[in-house]
């Protein structure tokens, strides 16, 4: 198991490297002078001179990125063009609204997503199942961001009864987890549905049912455990929509998190926040994908050996 | 399982008396396919009544859709005279719908084709040749998909500048790995059949074999996932209108103009439900398309 996770965290490296490459090299794709960009625009030419000197920019491509690389891997991103504070501390800042948010999310669309699949392969082509599908047909087809301020419009505006935008307290995070985590949940209840459905066709669930188990026992312990095995996998890519998705949402509910700051920083072109914002939501992207491999591997042993 | 399938499964598996039976294609097996699914018909039928009125938006639209101001009705409810209403500035929102469905129409479809494209002929070259072209391909892949969600599209427009046509060259980017990978997995199934060997053995060169022998298989799934694939990227374009890095203002995209409502919901609901319509339907006329052509496609949906 653990030789398994060695392997697994090895293979994670030069994916990570690329990424570190592409990331680097977004200052050189941006169109313009990246020191004129950090200078400002009224900046004379002898202080984009100092500037260029000062971020390095005067030396070759490969020294730039060994500089770049040792400076990521101590957590320094450089400063924020706009604020002129460091990087990471504009991020620390944001990071766990959007942590809280993206969990919250992942939480109960996981759940619903997957009762809702299970109801509907269980009543297969029944009246459950037309509804869950029904349901999760609109989720998946309903953008978040008009879905958000439907919601808004609804509960905060016409109902009064949570608030619209901000994170000061648990209920600021009800509409916007529920925005975000719709999709999810509507995948989820699909994917699970197809999954459950395959596996209550195999032989081993005709025989539990041939043996006298109840129904509940023969869904909960003979198709459950072995219908979640494609149902992880599929959770794992789920974090990666929801995090990207998170970014739009946060938009829609002025929210004070990694994906608002990426889009203030897009717009005022304020790059080192850019790059260091990047980095962090693959990174973490990628970590969840780790733990969810190896949370596949816990369930399904067979994985293991290969 | 019910009765009813079952006597329909014992039905297939009796084989047909050969001088009876119709001569059965592929195509004619999928049309028989989709056509028993009403829902699909009907998305297939809503998509295609979509694409005309975007093709004939310009003369359907009863107003200018961007320098038309009825300064009498600011903000009015639908009405006879402005179907769905008019916005804060006076522009007839039905106009600006119609409009707009081009736009968004043309974002999805180009997008996924070039990312299908691309990816397809990727998939191919790595499924196929495997070794140092597959790890390479793959291992772009890899780092493609290691970027979350829309935050690949959004580096790219951070990169290109914004406006509709980076919009679409970041949707088509994104999409190419799906594509890529889908049609690798089909490639190393399909490789090793006894028929790939047989034109391998009669001298076929390797274009011959990849593009006549191991791309038409291929295709039902590229099909499928082509058409899922367009809902997701209309929703992907109008999210980075919404965000402000697409269509600007005041071009009549649907995310643009969702982006617009938002200052003036207290007072007008109205201007935001109709562009939300919008996205929604056209969204869910892909996926039930998509899904109907999966069920209509898919050789292991025979067994359920």
């Amino acid at each position: 198991m653990l030789q398994y996770f060695a392997k697994r965290l090895l293979g994670l490296i030069p994916t990570l490297a690329l990424v570190g490459v592409l990331v680097f090299l977004f200052v050189h794709l941006l169109p313009g002078d990246p020191a004129r960009l950090a200078a400002g625009p009224d900046a004379n030419p002898e202080t984009v001179a100092l500037v260029r000197q000062d971020l390095g920019l005067d030396k070759s491509l490969p020294e730039q990125f060994l500089r770049f690389s040792r400076g990521v891997l101590q957590g320094d991103f450089g400063r924020s063009l706009r604020t002129k504070r460091p990087v990471s501390t504009e991020i620390a800042e944001r990071f766990m609204p959007t942590f809280w948010l993206t969990s919250m999310a992942m939480a109960w669309s996981v759940a619903i997503g997957m009762f809702i699949g299970v109801l509907s392969a269980v009543w297969r082509n029944r009246w459950p199942d037309r509804v869950g599908m029904t349901l999760a047909v609109t989720g998946i087809s309903f953008p978040a961001f008009a879905l958000g301020m439907v919601l808004m419009q609804i509960f905060s505006v016409q109902l009064n009864w949570l608030p619209t935008v901000g994170a000061d307290s648990w209920r600021h995070y009800i509409l916007p987890s529920l925005t975000l985590g719709a999709a999810v949940a509507a995948i989820m209840a699909r994917f699970t549905r197809s999954s459950f459905v395959d596996i209550l066709q195999e032989d081993y669930v005709r025989t539990a049912r041939a043996k006298g188990l109840p129904e509940t026992v023969v869904v909960v312990k003979h198709g459950l455990r072995n219908a979640l095995i494609p149902v992880v996998t599929m959770m794992g890519l789920q974090f990666g929509f929801l995090l990207g998705g998170s970014i739009v949402v946060e938009v829609v509910f002025n929210w004070p998190g990694m994906g608002r700051l990426l889009i203030d920083a897009v717009d005022m072109r304020d790059y080192p926040v850019i790059q260091g914002l990047v980095l962090l939501f693959s990174l973490e992207f990628v970590l969840i994908n780790l733990a969810v491999d190896v949370l596949y591997a816990v369930i399904n042993p067979t994985i293991r050996y290969r | 399982m019910d009765e009813q399938e079952e006597l329909q499964r014992v039905d297939a598996e009796i084989p047909a008396v050969p001088a009876a039976a119709a001569v059965r294609t592929p195509w004619t097996e999928f049309r028989r396919k989709f056509l028993r699914q009403p829902v699909a018909v009907v998305a297939g039928a809503f998509v295609l009544l979509l694409v005309v009125l975007a093709l004939a938006s310009p003369w359907l639209a009863p107003y200018d859709a961007e320098n038309f101001f009825d300064y009498d009705s600011l903000n009015a409810l639908p009405s006879v005279k402005h179907w769905f209403g008019v916005d804060p500035l006076g522009r007839d929102i039905f106009s600006r719908i119609l409009v707009g469905s081009r736009i968004s129409l043309t974002a999805g479809f180009v997008s996924v084709a070039v990312g299908a494209l691309v990816g397809t002929a990727l998939g191919l070259i790595a499924g196929y040749y495997e070794g140092w072209w597959d790890r390479i391909i793959m291992r772009i892949c890899d780092v493609l998909f290691a970027f979350p969600g829309i935050l690949l599209a959004i580096g790219i427009v951070a990169i290109l500048g914004g406006g509709m046509f980076n919009v679409i060259i970041a949707v088509a980017i994104f999409s190419i790995p799906t594509f890529a990978r889908l049609v690798r997995g089909n490639t190393l199934g399909l490789k090793h059949l006894t028929f790939i060997e047989a034109a391998r053995s009669i001298g076929a060169s390797d274009w011959t074999i990849v593009t006549r022998h191991i791309f038409p298989g291929t295709i039902a799934a590229v099909v499928v996932y082509f058409s899922l694939r367009i809902g997701t990227s209309i929703i992907t374009a109008a999210s980075l209108s919404f965000i402000g890095m697409g269509a600007q203002p005041p071009t009549p995209e649907w995310g643009a103009m969702l982006n617009e409502a938002r200052a003036d919901m207290m007072t007008s609901p109205h201007v935001a439900l109709f562009p939300s319509l919008a996205i929604f339907l056209t969204v869910l006329a892909f996926n039930l398309l998509g899904d109907g052509l999966r069920d209509a496609l898919d050789p292991k949906i025979e067994r359920q």
